[in-house]
């Protein structure tokens, strides 16, 4: 093992981690407003499809990242106006929106197939940061969504836990009743959450098609959506832990391919397993505290709320 | 005027995936191919080369075929019912190109003795299914060679998908190029257990360059590992069509498969009542596999391996001739003679050199 290769695993385990944290952050705010969607890896999917296209066609990065959040937005809607509108069951239609996301992506992205990038996203140089021995190449020369993903995260834990707006949000998601005594509509709230969590999962899809592997073709979301979701949990629901997850299950990712040239005999699919064997590990343990303090876990997550039952 | 009447087949969403092509028998009768592939034709690596076959066949015989496809197909059971399908709906002639088909194509054409069917990299066999594989080893050694001119740190890597025959062999046909034309120079090589996932295969090829390896091959479908390596600043070598466009500072040159040749051979046998099963290996000998060389290369390499591309074509020289002998110095191939296929078709071992412990399983 050389320098040089553990530098590397660094390197990837940051970048992985950022495009698992855009998802989970996303995924984290839709479930603080109890809106439970399992359909992110569809949105991760829409966003990178549709970031690959507005990039081949227009030539701007920024705008083809902008193009694939509003798409993730607007598919995350769809489960919005499902679950909030008509309170139909979360899990179902958040299954049913990764099947039809997945499926979209696929049609939309049919002509693109084997193309040559447009527009890419590359690392950013930070001058004489950038030159530092490990820091440099670990933390300032990463792609300008590995930094959104942390300023997206910043602003998350802030307006959650320090503003009205995340007051209301979070009063959704705990008890969608006395939000809505206390005057917030909770239709409003929850939408506007999961159209948010959706943009969040569109750009980390167009961290895919824009930096990490700038192509698109049929399942290059690669079940990473799903260990997002699981992030949520492992992370309790914080902004920050959710964080800490990210470098976490993003260094088993990257731990996974490096792990055989490092001599160790162990099995990567074990590997790939780690983060849901963490998720359980971590549900259990909040099961086994339930009885001593809260959940961590949004009361209201999962329940639809309709105003004439209250 | 060639008849270019494609038949759509959709999947319902949902994964009913019920075969609802309306399939018809027009005036002239011609010999009705289908094609099952287990990939988008638009995958720009291995399904998307066996449409162009299947594009080249319906040139080459115009009015005497009439094509049909279906893509995305999973191996096993929905492999069998589209297989079935088509061989109700009158097809005279399947090709299945995943090797996840082969006990789904062995049953069908037991059920259906009057159709053709021919599979792609299996090993089953009956009077009525053959199989077809590319020698991409050939093409292998030849980029091995430009490798061995081309690396500066000595240091070959190898994003490999599983430890299957096909894939030691083309690992070990790029060792042996090392060996005799930059003794010393070693393969790496890294294995992600999937055929298909960009990030996975973009990350293996960074392993390797992180490794000092400066020359990347592939043995995965997505042009990933080129992009990593253009980003890189190494050389690169694409797999199954030309990558040249994704890499065009990396790639040296591109093993590329090109089925028309056999496909229109099979069609035009069984058109002619002369197919029989067969065990058919395509190599640069007929043109089922090209090697585009880019520019980048000096024109003395491309002289030198446009020799040893002839020199395999005319049958002088085989990457596997022996001596061959395994990471423990053991001979597997004696002098004066060369792998046969039995050999080549059952290799489960590392060639002396390879900087890599053999894979367990």
């Amino acid at each position: 093992m050389n320098e040089e290769s553990l530098i590397g695993l660094f390197v990837a385990m940051v970048s992985f981690g950022a495009l698992l944290y855009l998802a989970a952050l996303g995924e984290l705010i839709a479930e603080k407003a109890g809106i439970l969607n399992l359909g992110v890896e569809g949105m991760m999917a829409i966003g990178a499809v549709t970031a690959f296209i507005a990039g081949a066609e227009l030539n701007n990065p920024w705008i083809a990242l902008l193009i694939a959040m509003i798409a993730g937005a607007i598919l995350a809607t769809v489960h919005g106006l499902f679950t909030v509108g008509l309170g139909a069951e979360q899990v179902v239609s958040g299954l049913a929106l990764t099947i039809l996301g997945l499926g979209l992506a696929a049609y939309l992205g049919k002509d693109y197939v084997g193309r040559t990038p447009g527009a890419e996203l590359v690392p950013v140089d930070w001058g004489a940061l950038s030159d530092l021995p490990w820091v440099g190449p670990i933390l300032f020369a990463q792609a300008p969504l590995v930094y959104i993903a942390i300023l997206f995260g910043v602003t998350a834990a802030f307006v959650l836990g320090k503003t009205r707006v995340g007051l209301a949000l979070r009063a959704a998601g705990e008890s969608a009743s006395s939000a809505d005594s206390a005057g917030h509509s909770v239709f409003k709230v929850r939408l506007a959450a999961v159209a948010a969590g959706g943009a969040l999962a569109g750009a980390s899809g167009a961290y895919l098609t824009l930096t990490l592997t700038p192509q698109w073709a049929e399942g290059l979301t690669a079940g990473r959506g799903w260990i997002a979701v699981a992030l949520v949990i492992f992370g309790a629901w914080r902004p920050g832990r959710v964080g800490l997850g990210a470098l976490l299950f993003g260094g088993t990712l990257a731990l996974k391919t490096r792990l055989q040239t490092f001599g160790v005999d162990f099995s990567p699919i074990i590997l790939s397993m780690l983060p849901y064997i963490l998720t359980l590990f971590i549900l259990v343990l909040i099961s086994i505290q339930a009885r001593k303090r809260p959940s961590p876990s949004p009361a209201g997550l999962g329940l639809a709320y309709r105003r004439e039952e209250r | 005027m060639r008849a270019v009447e494609f038949k759509r087949v959709f999947f319902s969403v949902f994964g009913g995936l019920g075969l609802t092509a309306a399939m018809s028998v027009s005036a002239a009768d011609p010999l009705k191919v289908g094609f099952v592939y287990t990939g988008p034709v638009g995958d720009h690596g291995w399904t998307y080369q066996h449409d162009q076959g299947r594009k080249g066949l319906e040139q080459a015989l115009g009015d005497k075929v009439k094509t049909m496809y279906v893509e995305n197909v999973a191996d096993g059971a929905d492999s069998e019912r589209v297989v079935r399908n088509m061989a109700q709906g009158g097809y005279d002639l399947i090709f299945g190109t995943s090797f996840g088909y082969m006990n789904s194509m062995a049953s069908v054409s037991r059920q259906f003795p009057d159709v053709t069917f021919e599979h792609a990299t299996g090993y089953k066999r009956s009077d009525n299914l053959g199989t077809y594989l590319s020698g991409s080893y050939e093409g292998r050694y030849v980029a091995g060679y430009l490798a061995a001119k081309m690396t500066k740190s000595n240091i070959v890597g190898y994003v490999a998908s599983f430890p299957i025959p096909e894939v030691i062999r083309d690992i070990n046909a790029i060792q042996l190029a090392l060996n005799k034309y930059n003794p010393g120079a070693v393969v790496k090589v890294v294995w992600i257990s999937t055929w298909f996932d960009p990030g996975k295969e973009s990350d293996a090829a960074n392993v390797l360059i992180d490794q000092g390896a400066d020359v990347i091959f592939q043995h995965t479908a997505s042009p990933a590992p080129i992009q990593a390596a253009q980003r890189r600043g190494v050389y690169s070598v694409g797999y199954a069509s030309d990558m040249g466009r994704f890499g065009p500072d990396s790639v040296i040159t591109s093993i590329e498969y090109n089925w028309e040749p056999f496909y229109v051979h099979t069609a035009q046998a069984v058109l002619d009542g002369e197919w029989v099963s067969d065990d058919y290996w395509g190599g640069l000998a007929d043109d089922a596999l090209k090697m585009p060389m880019s520019s980048i290369v000096p024109e003395a390499y491309q002289n030198e391996a446009q020799e040893i591309i002839a020199s395999i074509k005319d049958g002088s020289f085989h990457p596997f001739d022996g001596p061959v002998l395994d990471q423990k110095g053991e001979i597997r191939v004696p002098a004066g003679v060369s792998a046969n296929k039995t050999d080549l078709a059952s290799m489960d071992y590392y060639v002396q050199g390879i900087a890599a412990e053999f894979p367990q399983r």
